[in-house]
């Protein structure tokens, strides 16, 4: 109890300096906790992706298109539980700056494939009977003030032209990592509408989303499918939805490598700033430790003392980083909603952060540590005189 | 508390010290033998370099010679690892200096606790010695205030309370009031010697100042490591 105390009081003796390497490790460890959970949230796709669904796309590439007389197809394959179509639209809303994702989809196909996105029934009962409907996550349709039956209007860049719609349903995420910054409407439309303007573009889907009746069957179902389809104008390449969601994070991996090593780098200089200023303290101590070493307190007695107050100074700044990194990770969230869905701290990135102040007190704590232990009195006093 | 039934508490054996500047070696202590009698009041005086503090350093353990032999209490300290150098310091010195050097973020009381915490005694039993202690020393009203809030003089006294305060056998002092004005340093030693005459403790003074060195029982003149003279204080002397 008395060896805490005077940890604690040694640990604000010098107030400026307490409060300044306090603050910097709680600076350290909020960047450090927001970098850590950009880069969870960008395998959140990966994560929250079905063992039981399966992507169907072109062998070539994910810009070809497959005709949708394959629908019909897939759904006779044995494993194959249900198909569903989508195609990436990209269209921008007002301006670039409002993107969003959104796709057109075969809507009733589409819901039983992807339960995650709840919607009451009435609203989906208006979704699916009007074919210029569309349903768009409650965070998209709160950012844009959205309600239900107003007209949303998206210019077409893939799809040239004005598309009108209808807000017809607004769904929920049944998990945290639910993506409710997405809107769907009917590919319907969309053909109907390329049938007249653009034919040879009508009649095509950019993937099919398959699920299986037993995620155990993913593989072979996979292999059949593509089997189905090869020698054909359009061979298939099918593979598990993770696989699919890891492709696109494989694109991006070397930004979410450096963010890593940014992050872990954010740590590294505040430990050699804390024991830089561990150091110093415990320099001008030295007199102390002599003195209470030639009263007969052990290296171990002094070791606890410096380790302590290095490990308390650092937790305290660990302890402010992490309560300051969900208000600001809320503030990132609402600023930045089109780019980060969702924007929220895990538990595991709560755990590194305690684990890198912890790290951040012992590290600096090493030399100080060390130097107080083996002090020879006699060197220390004369050092104090 | 030494347990010893010899006449002489600090016996010295041709001890010799040298230290290392460089790679020159530089001796400081050669062939140094004497005793300190138990209860005595012993002042080390000599010009600044002679060895006195290195002497005293060794008899309270906190130093190793290269050669020779200290018994203090019938403990041949010389042969002491550190761990229980640490031990026997706990138990048997205390010690005073210049600088006073108490803990700055403690206040007097828990300084003079500090000692008390390798005792094993209880949380009541410390605070009954460190009242004890303070009392003695004539700052019972001060036990809250931190260094920072008393005197040179206050400070020196609390940090004679923290040496008394384990009951050791023998004290160390190294210019006790080489950072005191005048009043304040005839306290102290004034103090000192109340210690030596009502509670027989046995102190070992290292001073450069003559006065203060009068207050000893004896003076003994260090000169280039060397031993060169023992005297009693002049106003001792004509008394004997």
């Amino acid at each position: 109890m008395f060896f805490l105390k005077l940890i604690i009081r040694n640990s604000f003796r010098h107030k400026l300096r307490a409060l300044l390497t306090v603050t910097g490790v709680a600076i350290a460890i909020l960047a450090f906790g927001l970098l850590h959970t950009l880069v969870n949230l960008w395998y959140l796709g990966v994560e929250a992706s079905s063992a039981t669904r399966l992507v169907t796309r072109s062998s070539i590439s994910l810009v070809f298109s497959l005709p949708i007389s394959y629908q019909e197809r897939i759904r006779h394959i044995d494993g194959v539980s249900g198909v569903g179509s989508m195609n990436w639209f990209g269209g921008v809303y007002i301006s670039e700056k409002n993107f969003f994702p959104n796709f057109a989809v075969e809507p009733r196909s589409f819901l039983q494939l992807y339960p995650e996105f709840l919607i009451n029934d009435a609203e989906k009962q208006a979704f699916l009977l009007d074919r210029q409907g569309a349903a768009a996550g409650k965070k998209l349709a709160a950012k844009h003030g959205w309600k239900i039956g107003d007209r949303i209007t998206l210019k077409g860049t893939i799809f040239p032209g004005e598309w009108n719609f209808v807000l017809r349903a607004i769904y929920t995420g049944a998990e945290q990592s639910t993506d409710e910054t997405q809107l769907f409407f009917h590919w319907a439309y969309l053909n109907e509408t390329l049938r007249k303007t653009i034919p040879r573009r009508a009649d095509q889907v950019g993937l099919y989303v398959v699920s299986v009746t037993r995620p155990d069957m993913a593989s072979e179902v996979a292999q059949a499918i593509d089997a189905t389809f090869r020698n054909s104008l359009a061979e298939t390449l099918t593979e598990t939805e993770k696989a699919f969601q890891l492709s696109f994070v494989a694109m991006t991996e070397a930004i979410m490598i450096a963010i890593q090593i940014v992050s872990y780098l954010v740590i590294v200089i505040i430990m050699v700033v804390a024991a830089n200023t561990m150091a110093m303290t415990a320099r001008e101590r030295i007199g102390e430790y002599a003195t209470m070493k030639s009263m007969g307190f052990k290296g171990g007695h002094i070791a606890a003392t410096v380790f302590g107050e290095s490990l308390f100074i650092a937790m305290i700044g660990g302890v402010t980083g992490v309560i300051l990194t969900f208000p600001a990770a809320h503030s990132i969230q609402a600023e930045l909603s089109q780019f980060f869905p969702v924007f929220r701290v895990s538990q595991t990135t709560i755990a590194l952060q305690l684990s890198a102040s912890a790290l951040v007190g012992m590290v600096a704590g090493i030399f100080p540590t060390w130097r107080g232990a083996t002090i020879r009195i006699a060197e220390g006093m004369r050092r104090a005189g | 508390m030494i347990g010893s039934s010899v006449n002489n508490l600090v016996e010295v054996r041709n001890v010799s010290k040298s230290y290392h500047r460089g790679s020159q070696l530089v001796p400081v202590l050669e062939q140094i033998s004497f005793d300190i009698a138990q209860g005595e009041f012993l002042a080390l005086m000599g010009p600044s370099g002679s060895g006195k503090s290195t002497l005293l350093n060794l008899v309270a353990g906190i130093d190793y010679v290269d050669s020779g032999k200290i018994t203090v209490g019938g403990v041949e300290i010389t042969t002491l690892g550190e761990s229980e150098l640490a031990d026997w310091r706990a138990a048997n010195v205390g010690f005073i200096f210049q600088f006073y050097n108490l803990i700055p973020v403690l206040t007097a009381f828990e300084n003079v606790e500090l000692p008390l915490l390798l005792t094993g005694l209880s949380g009541r039993e410390r605070q009954e010695h460190v009242k004890t202690a303070l009392s003695l020393v004539n700052l019972s009203d001060r036990m809250d205030h931190y260094p920072g809030q008393l005197s040179g003089g206050q400070q020196q006294r609390v940090a004679i309370a923290r040496a008394v305060v384990v009951d050791p056998a023998i004290l160390v002092a190294d210019e006790p009031t080489g950072d005191l004005d005048r009043v304040s340093a005839e306290e102290i030693l004034s103090l000192m010697q109340r210690l030596v005459a009502d509670f027989g403790k046995t102190i070992i003074m290292v001073t450069h100042d003559p006065r203060a060195a009068e207050r000893a029982n004896l003076i003994r003149q260090l000169e280039k490591g060397l031993l060169v003279t023992d005297s009693k204080p002049p106003l001792q002397a004509s008394c004997s």
